[in-house]
């Protein structure tokens, strides 16, 4: 492998890493700080992929407008879910909140077939994102790619100053360190989880939507994003955002450079990765500590 | 006492000859195990159109006995199929089985087929093994094995002077078959495989293979994907730019029923398959307005196999005037009547799996378009059949 594809397959990496990181930071929160176990956030990764799609014809090139058109609507549609059956889970056993999580992926898949059908479908790229720029004389990479991982690092971000910088984020903290302590300073819990439900929704489902335009839109698609996304949590520390950014960037590394040298064991990369980073540090890279 | 003993029989002499008597007349009982639900659920009820249009047109009978349905949905779990098969041959007592589209189901349901005896036609699962080691002389397949579409596409690229192939697929039977395929039909035509590229099924995460491809700098490449793996790859091969210095090509499933999705990186794309959407014959123009007025939508390869199974079944029971009992005149008539698909005329090999010609595609707007003929009565080598 000479330097200037080693280059190439480290982009790759980091690019897949960022995406990785977009689906598991909702995740990574939903868990941590509520403790429930969210086996539908691979449909909701699905919702927001299929919602580019629907909005599409809508909105055209106004693509930045779509995905926050998409996004608000996911994060009502998290509100809603929380309040209607999440809310019932927190006092229940991991057993209950598998069982109605996973009802909810048959629901949702059901409810797709129904309203969308089983065929693939593609979703266009927005023009002004079309095309793209010769690498090191090896290959296009386009344009939506860069454009993806970009947003990925932007919402990576803003979701750094939330955490850190605000008083929300300082009760979300507080709330994954010691929930108890928090309902008894007077912040009002139940309304804390249904916000952080509905950002962590409209954030598997933003990253859906971004990664629309490169997957296609096709029936259980949320089912092997699901899988891995459980990986990046726990490699990273189950409820912390930084370690679940350090992780989702070596999944990228393993998985890319697995693929190509190790291409008979490439399946079992990321979770050897894992199984390493446990024996290492039982509670992942990072220890609840954002 | 005895009163009870006598009865009971009395009654099961009469069940006896009942079901006896059920062999020859009254309904044959045809049991459909296809994917209703989930990722195949198209391509079940496609079959299912497909064969029911085929038995309407004999005017709803085969081998001059009514027909009667059970249906089972397998959805496309292998971990289920023992199960559902078994729902189909002891609990509703079917005469002939048919499906599936899953390999992994279809597997078991050719074991199951195997030891009861059971009839088994399968309109598509194209698991080597099937008419391979699993061979059996009440197993026959109306659609394809996984070694034809490719073995066919490794000719022509042998023919248009590809010396050096990389091909790629999900690391996964089907997938190894289809390549292996291409491998053989390459290497007899003056090419070589330089690397065979896998990823675990069904991941669609293809830039650090794209940019292995870009590296080697193959001739051409093949690809066997199927679904949204199939839409995904096509896409991100050509926004490498790849489509433009290495031509991409793979069996048809690599560009059937995916092209609205494809878009224009699929476009002037060739892939081998035994259909094509356009083949201007007779049969085939009959059979693709009956399915448009019968359904209100356009038939594709899995309705074809759907109606060439019904077909083929109704070969071998006519042969028999409809009695279930002559196995050894029922399965030597299915093989050796030929079927007059509406891909052409073709028949069965002695280990059950179509004899045919194999046509070359080219993918225009949203059709892939006949361009010629790839191979002419391809048979499939049935590696490991011993009957």
């Amino acid at each position: 492998m000479d330097l200037a594809t080693f280059l190439v397959q480290c982009l790759n990496a980091v690019q897949y890493g960022l995406l990785l990181f977009l689906v598991a930071s909702g995740l990574t929160l939903i868990f941590g700080i509520m403790g429930v176990i969210n086996l539908a956030h691979g449909s909701f990764y699905m919702l927001g992929a299929y919602l580019a799609f629907a909005l599409a014809p809508w909105f055209g090139d106004w693509f930045v407008t779509r995905l926050v058109a998409g996004v608000a609507l996911a994060a009502i549609f998290g509100y809603v879910l929380e309040w209607a059956f999440f809310s019932f889970l927190y006092e229940r056993d991991h057993l209950q909140q598998v069982l109605l999580t996973y009802a909810l992926i048959l629901v949702f898949e059901e409810l797709r077939s129904i309203l969308v059908g089983n065929d693939v479908h593609g979703v266009p790229a927005p023009s002004w994102l079309g095309g793209g720029f010769r690498l090191g004389g090896l290959m296009e990479y386009p344009w939506y790619r860069v454009f993806a991982s970009a947003a990925c690092l932007v919402v990576a971000l803003a979701l750094y100053a939330v955490v850190q910088k605000t008083r929300l984020g300082m009760m979300i903290r507080a709330g994954a360190s010691n929930r108890d302590m928090v309902r008894g300073l007077g912040v009002d819990i139940r309304r804390l989880y249904r916000i952080v439900f509905a950002g962590g929704v409209a954030l598997a489902a933003l990253a859906g939507m971004i990664a629309a335009p490169l997957s296609s839109v096709y029936p259980n698609m949320g089912a092997s994003v699901l899988i891995i996304c459980f990986v990046v949590v726990v490699i990273g520390g189950i409820g912390s955002i930084t370690g679940a950014l350090i992780a989702s960037l070596l999944v990228g590394f393993v998985d890319t450079f697995g693929k190509v040298f190790f291409a008979e064991w490439s399946g079992v990369g990321i979770y050897l990765l894992m199984a390493i980073v446990l024996v290492w540090r039982p509670e992942g890279l990072m220890k609840r500590g954002f | 006492m005895p009163h009870v003993l006598l009865r009971a029989a009395a009654l099961s002499t009469a069940l006896i000859a009942s079901t006896a008597f059920a062999q020859s007349s009254g309904p044959i009982k045809i049991g459909l195990m296809l994917p209703y639900s989930g990722t195949y659920a198209a391509l079940g009820s496609a079959i299912e159109n497909g064969f029911k249009l085929y038995v309407q047109e004999q005017g709803g009978k085969l081998g001059g006995r009514e027909v009667q349905y059970f249906k089972v949905d397998d959805e496309s779990e292998p971990s289920k199929a023992t199960d559902n098969v078994n729902k189909l041959i002891k609990r509703d007592n079917v005469d002939v089985l048919v499906g599936t589209v899953h390999s992994g189901v279809a597997l078991a349901m050719a074991k199951a087929a195997k030891d009861n005896n059971t009839l088994l036609v399968i309109p598509n699962a194209g698991a080597d093994a099937i008419t391979g080691p699993m061979c059996a002389p009440n197993i026959v397949r109306s659609s394809f094995s996984n070694w034809q579409p490719g073995y066919a596409m490794g000719v022509v690229a042998g023919q248009k002077g590809v010396k050096r192939a990389m091909t790629i697929t999900w690391g996964y039977a089907a997938g190894a078959e289809s390549t292996k395929g291409f491998t053989e039909g390459l290497e007899k035509n003056g090419g070589k495989v330089i690397k065979d590229l896998t990823l675990p099924f069904p991941q669609v995460e293809f830039q650090a293979l794209l940019t292995e491809i870009a590296a080697q700098k193959p001739d051409a490449v093949y690809a066997f994907f199927a679904g949204g793996g199939a839409v995904k790859f096509v896409k991100d091969y050509a926004a490498a730019g790849l489509n433009k210095t290495i031509p991409l090509y793979g069996p048809g499933f690599l560009t059937d029923g995916t092209l609205e999705a494809q878009g224009a990186s699929a476009q002037n794309m060739l892939t081998t398959l035994h259909y094509a959407d356009n083949l201007d014959t007779p049969k085939n123009n009959a059979f693709r307005k009956a399915y448009a007025i019968a359904y209100k939508s356009q038939p594709d390869v899995y309705a074809v196999q759907g109606y060439d199974a019904a077909q083929i079944l109704a070969n071998g029971l006519k042969a028999v005037g409809g009695d279930l009992g002559k196995r050894e005149q029922l399965a030597a008539a299915m093989r050796k009547t030929p079927v007059d698909s509406p891909r052409g005329k073709f028949t069965l090999s002695a280990a059950g799996n179509p004899v045919q010609d194999m046509y070359l595609r080219e993918v225009k707007g949203n059709n892939n378009e006949f361009r010629s003929v790839a191979v002419k009565a391809l048979a499939d080598p049935a590696r490991g059949c011993k009957m």
